[in-house]
């Protein structure tokens, strides 16, 4: 850990963070209207934002060996239908958690 | 009104929040700590960012020493809908004078749910504005509070994390699978997961984030173009300017 590396890097996404919250403010607040474009963009986004996260998330996962995607492949299938189920996020994100830290622990070492 | 009435009016309209805030900072808090990040860089996280989601995801970049332009796109990535809850919110913070800048600091995903529509608002300005710095000042302790928590207790006790990471994943799956059963329309999720696995696959799992980014916004971004040339479209939209 490099703590000056650090530092720069939570500098840069809270200040990023801040602009972009900033900004509609900044730059719409008199009579300009918001781009067509932009609010197309914010709407549709986040949409697919979140399938690029959880790629992200299991970009490491390998298919080499079973231990190497199952206990992913499983827990997200729980999460998911738990979720689509009970609609309780929190309930979601812990009993998938738990669960992948029970496979990955003691049945898929 | 009485101050005291809009204080507790905002305590209890924020309870749900502080719920999901105080496991999910906790989430955040632990994950850092199993990075060797103490509570001081959670404290400094959760004040500064203020956002859930990025906040999960700088765990990450931290972790691998990503670069500051890699972190800065990440940021606009993840928080592009941030413009879209501004762009919502400038009518309903006009006028408001000394929280404005802290209102707009402070909108996060929940905060933005619980103010947008103002139903709840009380009945002067000036009461509508200290009711609105609660709710949002609320919502930041309760972030605050939870991921230092988690932080010390990841810190504290002495259990095998390993796997904790998961958290991450299955928070992205719940807002992806929650986003799926409210919007009739799929195209722009599977656009988002399909442009992102070819990506991972064409460029590796060090490289494929930016390309992914680019592809995703270029493949967002036909429809919306091919709209704007349908000259009929572009008619409509004139003649309703002229009637204004």
């Amino acid at each position: 850990m490099n703590t000056l590396h650090s530092i720069v890097l939570i500098l840069v996404v809270a200040g990023v963070t801040m602009l972009l919250r900033f900004l509609p403010f900044a730059a719409f607040s008199g009579r300009r209207r918001v781009p067509e474009y932009i609010l197309y963009l914010g709407s549709v986004l986040p949409y697919a934002i979140m399938g690029m996260l959880i790629v992200y998330c299991l970009r490491s996962v390998q298919f080499t060996a079973l231990s190497r995607w199952l206990p992913s492949a499983i827990c997200v299938a729980v999460v998911a239908a738990l979720h689509v189920w009970k609609r309780n996020t929190i309930l979601s994100i812990v009993c998938g958690t738990v669960l992948y830290m029970i496979l990955i622990q003691t049945v898929f070492v | 009104m009485s101050k005291k009435d809009i204080i507790r009016k905002a305590f209890i309209r924020t309870l749900p929040v502080m719920a999901a805030y105080v496991v999910l900072g906790m989430g955040f808090g632990i994950l850092m700590s199993d990075r060797g990040y103490g509570p001081v860089w959670t404290a400094a996280c959760s004040i500064f960012i203020f956002a859930g989601s990025m906040q999960y995801v700088t765990v990450d970049l931290l972790a691998t020493a990503a670069s500051p332009l890699q972190a800065a796109l990440m940021t606009v990535m993840v928080n592009a809908r941030h413009l879209f809850y501004g762009v919502s919110m400038i009518g309903r913070y006009r006028g408001m004078k000394k929280s404005k800048p802290y209102l707009i600091f402070g909108l996060t995903d929940e905060t933005y749910s619980l103010l947008c529509d103002g139903r709840e608002d009380p009945p002067d300005r000036q009461q509508t504005e200290l009711y609105c710095l609660l709710v949002t000042a609320f919502d930041h302790f309760y972030w605050v509070f939870g991921s230092v928590t988690g932080a010390v207790l990841g810190s504290v006790l002495n259990f095998n994390t390993t796997g904790i990471d998961f958290s991450m994943t299955a928070l992205f799956v719940t807002i992806f699978v929650e986003q799926w059963m409210t919007s009739r329309e799929h195209r722009s999720a599977l656009t988002g997961l399909g442009a992102s696995i070819l990506c991972l696959l064409v460029f590796g799992s060090s490289r494929f984030l930016i390309p992914a980014m680019i592809l995703i916004t270029i493949l967002l971004s036909v429809p919306f173009l091919a709209k704007r040339r349908d000259p009929e479209e572009e008619n409509r939209t004139g003649t309703k300017e002229e009637m204004r």
